[in-house]
């Protein structure tokens, strides 16, 4: 019902665009140059001015008018069952609006029938209300901009401006998305540390990571949200992935930037760039599937206990998933050397791979630190390849060839688990907000890196 | 002055030699480090993508198993309303109960008689009826669905049947229950032969056993000479004698069966541990217990039709080597597909249906069709929210921003964002789209329906606006100033000229930047599973307020599965994801080539 409102009032816009163009034309009575604006401008002003009141009357009134009727039918539960807990006055509010849609309650009793009277009453109420303030909205803004316009009537800046506002309430929704994440991730983080008395050094630092089992009336046990066993098995897989990513990252960039012919570059740069475009999911699979059974394979034949899940599995994985980014990187700044530099190190005897290694390199030394940070970010910050591939238990230990969990891997587990939500929802918000709080320290220092240390050439 | 015999004595040195040698093997180490490093990662892209057309290749077709069915007007009915109700599933069952009356009688052979065929067959049988309404009364046959485990055993998933030379003349004791064959001529060689073989690989199982024993008393011995209190050293020696005793009885175990399997000739019984052999011989099957160089002693499957003795070129034995235990078709179905297909009433197709239908807890049954429309309806979202906003803020990032710490600040944020793993944006949708927060007292969202394309695409929108808007304003940026200002020389406002002259020039980067950033959201699964998208829906998703899954989100979910035809399924899957994802990159790749100017 409301999206037909919605399309109405753009009817409506579309309407006065075109009368107020016409009578823009009307105005200029044949010579255009007596008017200030374009004809077409005097309709989008009417237009746009039209659509702001109307949707915004529709957006508004349509909340406003739902929280009032909401407010409404739990005051009715509050009379007839005062001693309803919460999640059982959400499920009756719920019902009150199945039953009005004509749907399916969850029980049949005395107070769900008079709420779902209450319910059907109150909607077409409020749907009344609603569309009727958004078509008048719609329609006064209509009526009242047409009625402005004048030859001299300065349409076009008047919609430039509007225009030029709504570009800037675009650009800022990033800056809000980064403003609700934080604010979103830190409200939960505050109310987890609430629960476990704000004893934050027991999270930072604990050894034993088993938060749901020690909840009772709405406290967590402080000494089950150690989360050091999560922050070690993703260093542990982050430092295997780096193991495999930066070697074959670097060097096939050194080999592709100054030793390879032209055609190789043809086609090795989309090879890696083929590695990149890979969804994540589809190398978790391959680790499950292939390289975990591998693994244990061929440590079992050397005579090495492997677990099915090992770290090593979802580690080498994870580099190989790691190598587009260091590689592609590093190949940029390495080719942002100016080619000054290598013909000075050739002109005194060097060879190529001396001046990469002598003079290259450390120019683009930043860079490269810079390319390995973010990679680091990318692996620490990974879900699916672990969430298939690695643990789910909690393992403080070290050796790569046991079943390891980490962070992502544990907030997939508390969100998607069978916990309530409430419970759940703080140690997986805080391990969120520690989360991006590490990659944006990483990705911020990788920046500093490349700004401090750069050299800039000519 | 230097004399060139000066320089010609340092240069021409042997330790000059030797260091020229050692300069250029480490140019030449270099090179080889790097064609190693990119042979790595190309061997990786090969092995991953292999395996994965591998793995697909078991799911490309599918399996039928043709019966002739005559229905009655009692039995199903004449309406559609009563054909609609019948019991199909009942008919299919005694259909095969009528065809295979030797395999019925037993309550646990009938089950897996009845799990040749697929569940979905009878629904499938129904849909044909309701068609053709014309059908009830008339003999005609249909096409049944065979049962995943059957369809794999077709395609050699659990090793093939054996089958080998026989020169002998084969004279069977009986028509039915348990009977003995012999043979002329030891046929039946080869066979003792692979049953002895499994004998050594349990004696090694055994003697692996002992071994381990053996480690457990030496453990305990040395523990006992370690020991403080007697009692203490009585215990553990008592303990290291049980293993000692432990490892005797394994260790006698493993001789037996070894000796048995030296032996030449003799008998052996076959069992579940053991390769599984039929004979077939006069119409009939007959599953062998034991085995011996001439003769076979079984228990009948299928009846003889006579106890007529058979030339070599009238029966044959069949031979699984992987025994019943380790594959999960049993005999009984074996029996049952080799006989219909000895008939010509198995069939393989292309499996349209995978690509046709939605998602089934049924292997055969299942398809992505549920999971391709609700990937489609997430990317529209994505791109209705993110192209607009991304391509506005673009433009004021650039063109209208003044100079200043706020744009600054908003520049920085905007490459952070890009950085932030996907999680994060997943935990930020079900914060405030999917369940709400309260900020002051306030309630804000919450007003999003968990699971819908809807919330998924604003999710996967937010995650993709930085990548659109970093390219957005390097494709505007890349419009030279001359553009603009000629434009502004002739009278057009700011407006005009962003939108009039300089985004057209800037779209085909632009667009490119979009069909990338598209191409990374269609296959994101983190965020989407954090705002529910991840249950089992069966129904295709109509419009974007409905229950849906994406196609990566599928992926995860058959990957978890116990059935091995869903690991084939999965694997195809993910090849229809990668082709999507290469068309998607091919087309920004050709339109970059084909559009964009270099200025």
């Amino acid at each position: 019902m409301l999206w037909l409102t919605a399309l109405v009032t753009l009817a409506l816009a579309a309407a006065v665009h075109v009368l107020g163009s016409r009578k823009a034309v009307a105005l200029a009575d044949g010579n255009f140059a007596s008017l200030h604006s374009r004809p077409s401008y005097h309709g989008l002003y009417c237009a746009l001015w039209t659509l702001i009141a109307g949707l915004g009357a529709l957006l508004v009134a349509a909340l406003v008018s739902r929280g009032l009727v909401d407010a409404a039918l739990l005051s009715i539960i509050d009379e007839r069952a005062p001693d309803m807990r919460e999640i059982e006055r959400q499920l009756a509010l719920r019902d009150a609006y199945a039953i009005a849609r004509g749907g399916v309650a969850s029980s049949d009793d005395a107070l769900r029938q008079a709420l779902g009277e209450a319910a059907s009453r109150y909607g077409a109420i409020r749907l009344v209300v609603v569309i009727g303030l958004t078509l008048a909205a719609a329609a006064l803004a209509a009526a009242l901009t047409f009625v402005r316009l004048t030859r001299d009537w300065r349409a076009r800046n008047r919609a430039e401006s509007i225009i030029e506002r709504l570009l800037w309430v675009s650009a800022t929704i990033a800056v809000l998305t980064t403003v609700g994440i934080v604010l979103s991730l830190i409200g939960e983080t505050l109310v987890f540390f609430d629960r476990i008395d704000w004893q934050i050094h027991k999270y930072l630092f604990g050894t034993t990571w088993s938060p749901l089992s020690g909840v009772f009336e709405g406290k967590m046990d402080a000494d089950k949200v150690g989360a050091v066993p999560l922050f070690l098995g993703t260093f542990m897989i982050t430092v295997i992935a780096m193991l495999v990513a930066v070697p074959i990252g670097l060097f096939s960039a050194i080999y592709l930037s100054d030793f390879a012919h032209r055609n190789v570059r043809s086609w090795a740069k989309p090879l890696l760039e083929i590695l990149a475009g890979i969804p994540t999911v589809v190398y978790g699979f391959f680790a499950a599937i292939t390289v975990a059974p591998f693994i244990r394979d061929a440590g079992e034949a050397i005579g090495l206990d492997v677990a099915s899940e090992s770290a090593l599995a979802a580690g080498v994985v994870m580099g190989i998933m790691i190598i587009p980014f260091v590689s592609s990187l590093s190949d940029d700044v390495i080719n942002a050397v100016p080619q000054s530099l290598r013909d000075g190190s050739y002109a005194v005897g060097a060879t190529k791979g001396e001046t990469i290694r002598q003079v290259v390199l450390p120019a683009a030394l930043p860079g490269i630190v810079s390319a390995v940070l973010l990679g680091v970010s990318r692996a620490v910050g990974e879900t699916m390849i672990v969430v298939m591939a690695a643990g789910q238990g909690a393992n403080l230990t070290v050796n790569p060839l046991e079943a390891v969990t980490t962070v992502t891997v544990q907030i997939v587990a508390l969100i998607t688990g069978d916990t309530e939500a409430d419970t759940a929802a703080g140690p997986a918000f805080t391990l969120g907000f520690t989360l991006f709080v590490v990659t944006l320290a990483l990705n911020v220092l990788a920046l500093r890196t490349v700004r401090k240390y750069r050299e800039l050439y000519d | 002055m230097v004399s060139s015999s000066d320089i010609s004595a340092i240069h021409g040195s042997a330790a000059a030699a030797d260091r020229l040698r050692r300069r250029r093997a480490a140019e030449w180490r270099l090179k080889a480090y790097g064609i190693a490093a990119l042979m790595l990662a190309g061997a990786a892209l090969v092995v991953l993508v292999g395996s994965t057309v591998l793995k697909a290749s078991l799911a490309v077709t599918e399996h039928y198993v043709e019966l002739g069915f005559e229905l009655s007007p009692e039995e199903v009915g004449t309406t559609p309303e009563e054909i609609r109700r019948a019991n199909f599933d009942g008919i299919v069952k005694e259909k095969l109960r009528t065809r295979f009356p030797s395999l019925s009688e037993d309550r646990g052979t009938r089950r897996e008689l009845y799990d040749v065929v697929s569940g979905g067959a009878s629904f499938e049988l129904r849909e044909r009826v309701l068609a053709e309404p014309s059908l009830v009364g008339t003999s005609f046959d249909f096409p049944l669905l065979a049962s995943d485990d059957v369809d794999l055993y077709l395609k050699g998933a659990y090793g093939t049947l054996r089958t080998a030379e026989r020169s002998g003349v084969l004279s069977p004791t009986g028509t039915t229950g348990e009977i003995r064959l012999l043979s002329t001529v030891d046929d039946f060689d080869s066979l003792l032969d692979e049953v002895k073989d499994t004998l050594l690989e349990e004696a090694d199982q055994l003697r692996r056993l002992a071994a381990r024993q053996e480690t457990g008393r030496a453990v305990r011995e040395e523990e006992a000479a370690a020991a403080e209190t007697e009692a203490e050293r009585e215990r553990l020696l008592a303990e290291a004698q049980a293993y000692a005793d432990q490892r005797d009885a394994y260790d006698r175990q493993a001789d037996a069966l070894e000796a048995r399997a030296a032996r030449p000739g003799g008998t052996e019984a076959l069992g579940p541990t053991t390769p599984s052999v039929f004979i077939r011989i006069n119409g009939g099957v007959v599953r062998a217990t034991e085995v011996s160089n001439a003769a076979i002693a079984g228990e009948v499957m299928i009846p003889l039709e006579s106890e007529a003795e058979a030339p070599p070129e009238d029966w044959t034995y069949w031979a699984m080597s992987t025994p019943e235990r380790s594959r999960r078709i049993s005999d009984v179905q074996i029996v049952v597909v080799e006989t219909l297909r000895e008939e010509g009433a198995v069939s393989a197709s292309f499996n349209w249906r995978f690509f046709t239908s939605a998602d089934s807890r049924e292997p055969e049954l299942a398809g992505i069709w549920g999971a391709a429309v609700g990937s489609f309806w997430t990317l529209l979202v994505t791109f209705c929210l993110a192209f607009p906003i991304g391509v506005l803020a673009a433009i004021y990032l650039e063109e209208f921003a003044p100079r200043n710490r706020l744009t600054d600040f908003i520049e920085v944020n905007i490459n952070n964002l890009a950085a932030v793993p996907s999680i994060v944006f997943g935990l930020l949708g079900l914060a405030i789209f999917v369940a709400g927060i309260e900020i002051a007292g306030v309630e804000i969202g919450g007003f999003m329906p968990r699971s819908a394309p809807i919330a998924g695409g604003a999710v996967l929108a937010l995650m993709t606006l930085p990548t659109i808007i970093i390219a957005s304003r390097a494709a505007i940026r890349a419009v030279p100033p001359s553009i603009r200002e000629a434009a502004l020389g002739v009278g057009a406002s700011k407006l005009q000229t962003s939108f009039h002259h300089v985004l057209p020039l800037a779209m085909p980067g632009i667009l490119t930047g979009t069909i990338i950033g598209m191409a990374q959201a269609l296959g994101e699964t983190a965020p989407l599973i954090m705002i529910g998208m991840v249950a089992f829906i069966v129904e295709i998703p109509g419009g974007i307020t409905d229950s849906a899954t994406v196609l990566p989100v599928q992926v995860y979910r058959w990957s978890d599965f116990p059935e091995r035809a869903f690991e084939a399924r999965t694997s195809l899957a993910i090849c229809v994801l990668l082709l999507f994802l290469v068309a998607m990159n091919a087309l920004a790749v050709f339109l970059r080539r084909r559009f964009e100017r270099r200025w």
